[in-house]
């Protein structure tokens, strides 16, 4: 009734192969775009851009790379932390020491520092798997928080040890920097998001995500039928710490402007994006979007209700926060093991069925 | 000469650190044996057990914070304080319905499911636990004293000082932990080989579908074996807390104690003491020799680092049981 695939013929295996192969999701998908890039740009203001839309699109872009690793190639890594710090610390150097360049490429070249770091921490997971490399990966998060801390060269040698994004410009408007709009920021992201979540989805569909698919779901048999585990275990590692170092860089240089690496990036930046893929779902891109406006938006609304309504201080309702989230973590790894993303499938089942419920 | 010197007592500083972590990472292993389950929620667990104990000791009432900005009441205390010996064998009544609850509520439910989810779930419980724990008992760091002796130890110290020429400072609570350590290990080993629950604990461990079939009833002994890790995390609580006070980053320590249990194998009792020491004397004796040049604090890296080197030798760890995959 409501959602109908009813009439909707392919003719080709192209239209049958498609991302959205049912009409009523293209549409709807074209209609969020259009909102997004044509709407929101104009009615945004900071309370919105810094709180929610922002940090959403760039945790996004973080969850989406960390899923790629953990939802598609089944490698559990707890270093994300790690590696958006290397980004930041990548777009930062690159900023300071090339200032002519756009920052467009710094991003870009940042996501690329990273991967090289990532597949360097990569290299264990060819000889061990499952929760050893869980904590292999922790290696890369203390280390790399230890070092961006200690070694002044990354830092600029700034007094304070922060390190502080300069202002720069994409076609003459600010996007860095303290005189940054909401839009402008908002557009960045946005930009970024939308671009990496369709590189992304196509990678995920094509011959190197089934080879990440086949190395997670049994790795001596996908040996067994030709999938390279060298190269498809630290493709994976790469292409994910790329996602992530651009979600570092943006974290650092458009939304917080100012990052001391031990605050910004510890371990429980890696716990808060492995989070957002359990609930939003592993191995779906959708349920990175999903997992990461979640996450971010329920510390706000959380705030709002306790703080808000019933008067309470604000430290209580952070430790209300922990005991939600943990409860929730544990909650959808028993009810519902593939997250929202599941849920938002359910949904459609049952649309699509209405109003008859078999 | 002082080099040496000054490297033996960094030495022994780093084996009594190093119990220190085995006593957390014993936990870990207690639980991975017998259920497969690598609980991440150990270190929370201890922190939740101290955090209890020094509720009990202080009289807290339990949610104060929670209520007085509910209903706007001043609740504190009771107004009594529970003796040392009485408070930690409630906390232990605690921990064992807190494990109860846990088989209860998660792990019931996850039987059969991918280690990695259920290593997923144990983040999940820690992160609950410890929310519990500050929403119970309030965040602000708390001094735990249940009498255990502290400070530097003046007889070492003048017994050193005469055969060494100098003398060495070592913490009386550090001897203490070892002391307790090595009794809660002994007690544990003998505890599963000469009792009969003992005895079903390593056969749930071999095999949970053999178990079974011999009339081993799984739910107890999960319950039985989180209520033993509950055991070790309050000894392990009481030791971190009474040295540091207890405070949020004694949950940390379960990170310190993953790296332990890598170097020395998940299954193993003594590779979780082994690899404790091993962890503890290395992270100290690197600071010691290595962290000038480098800038310090090489603490919060070396272990993982060290495991990672290991673990791509030897990925067992020191003493665990060979992996062998068959498709």
């Amino acid at each position: 009734m409501f959602y109908r695939e009813a009439g909707d013929f392919k003719t080709s295996y192209r239209s049958d192969g498609q991302t959205f192969p049912i009409k009523l999701d293209r549409w709807g998908y074209y209609a969020v775009l259009v909102v997004a890039f044509g709407i929101i740009p104009f009615i945004i203001n900071d309370y919105w851009a810094s709180a929610v839309l922002v940090p959403f699109l760039i945790y996004a872009i973080a969850a989406l790379g960390l899923n790629i690793l953990t939802g598609y190639a089944g490698q559990v890594s707890l270093g994300t932390g790690g590696f958006m710090a290397v980004g930041a610390y990548a777009v930062y150097k690159l900023m300071t020491a090339f200032p002519d360049v756009s920052i467009v490429i710094h991003i870009v070249l940042a996501g690329g520092v990273t991967a090289i770091v990532g597949m360097l921490f990569g290299l264990p997971s060819l000889r061990i798997k499952g929760f050893y490399l869980a904590v292999a990966t922790l290696a890369a998060q203390f280390f790399l928080v230890w070092l961006f801390n200690k070694v002044p060269w990354f830092y600029n040698y700034s007094a304070s040890g922060q390190i502080n994004s300069p202002e720069r410009t994409v076609l003459g408007w600010a996007v860095t920097g303290p005189a940054t709009s909401a839009p402008a920021k908002y557009l960045i992201c946005l930009c970024f998001a939308f671009v990496l979540a369709w590189v992304a989805r196509n990678l995920t569909r094509g011959m190197l995500g089934r080879k990440w698919m086949a190395i997670r779901d049994m790795d001596i048999a996908a040996e067994i039928i030709g999938v390279n585990p060298l190269t498809a275990k630290l493709s994976a590692f790469a292409i994910s710490s790329f996602f992530i170092g651009i979600a570092g860089a943006l974290l650092f240089s458009v939304y917080l402007g100012a990052a001391e690496v031990g605050e910004a990036f510890g371990i429980n930046k890696s716990f808060l994006v492995l989070f957002m893929i359990i609930i939003g779902g592993l191995g779906s891109i959708f349920g990175s979007f999903a997992g990461a406006a979640f996450m971010v938006l329920l510390p706000v609304m959380l705030k709002n209700l306790l703080v808000g309504s019933l008067g309470w201080p604000t430290d209580l309702s952070a430790h209300f926060e922990l005991m939600i989230v943990g409860a929730l973590i544990v909650f959808f790894l028993i009810v519902e093991p593939h997250g929202l993303a599941r849920l938002w499938a359910l949904t459609k089942e049952k649309l699509r069925l209405w109003p008859f419920p078999h | 000469m002082d080099q040496l010197i000054y490297a033996i007592e960094v030495v022994l500083n780093g084996l009594m650190t190093g119990v220190m972590y085995a006593l957390v990472a014993l936990g870990f292993v207690l639980i991975f044996k017998a259920s497969g389950v690598f609980n991440y929620a150990q270190g929370v667990l201890a922190l939740f057990a101290a955090m209890t104990l020094v509720g009990i000791q202080q009289g807290q009432v339990p949610f104060a914070h929670m209520i007085n900005a509910t209903f706007g009441t001043h609740l504190e205390t009771f107004g009594w304080s529970v003796p040392s010996f009485l408070a930690i064998l409630l906390t232990a009544v605690v921990m064992v319905l807190l494990a109860f609850l846990i088989e209860k509520l998660v792990l019931q439910h996850l039987v059969g499911q991918e280690p990695i989810i259920l290593f997923m779930a144990t983040i999940g419980l820690a992160y609950f636990l410890e929310g519990l724990g500050d929403v119970m008992w309030g965040a602000d760091i708390k001094r735990l004293d249940v009498g255990l002796p502290q400070g530097i130890s003046d007889s070492i110290e003048i017994a050193t000082d005469k055969w060494f020429g100098y003398g060495f400072f070592i913490d009386r609570l550090d001897i203490w932990a070892t002391a307790i350590a090595a009794l809660l290990v002994a007690a544990l080993v003998a505890f599963a080989q000469y009792t009969k629950q003992g005895r079903a604990m390593r056969a749930v461990a071999d095999d949970h579908q053999a178990a079974l079939s011999v009339g081993i009833s799984l739910r107890f002994i999960w319950v039985m074996v989180w209520s033993i890790a509950g055991f070790v995390a309050l000894v392990a609580g009481i030791m971190w807390g009474t040295k540091s006070g207890v405070q949020f980053s004694l949950s940390l320590i379960a990170l310190k104690a993953l790296p332990v249990l890598m170097l020395g194998g998940f299954t193993s009792i003594p590779g979780a003491i082994v690899g404790g020491l091993i962890i503890g004397v290395g992270e100290k004796l690197f600071e010691f020799l290595i962290g000038p040049m480098i800038g310090g604090a090489t603490e919060n890296w070396f272990a993982y680092v060290l495991a990672l080197i290991f673990l791509v030798f030897r990925p067992q760890g020191l003493f665990g049981e060979r992996i062998i995959e068959r498709v």
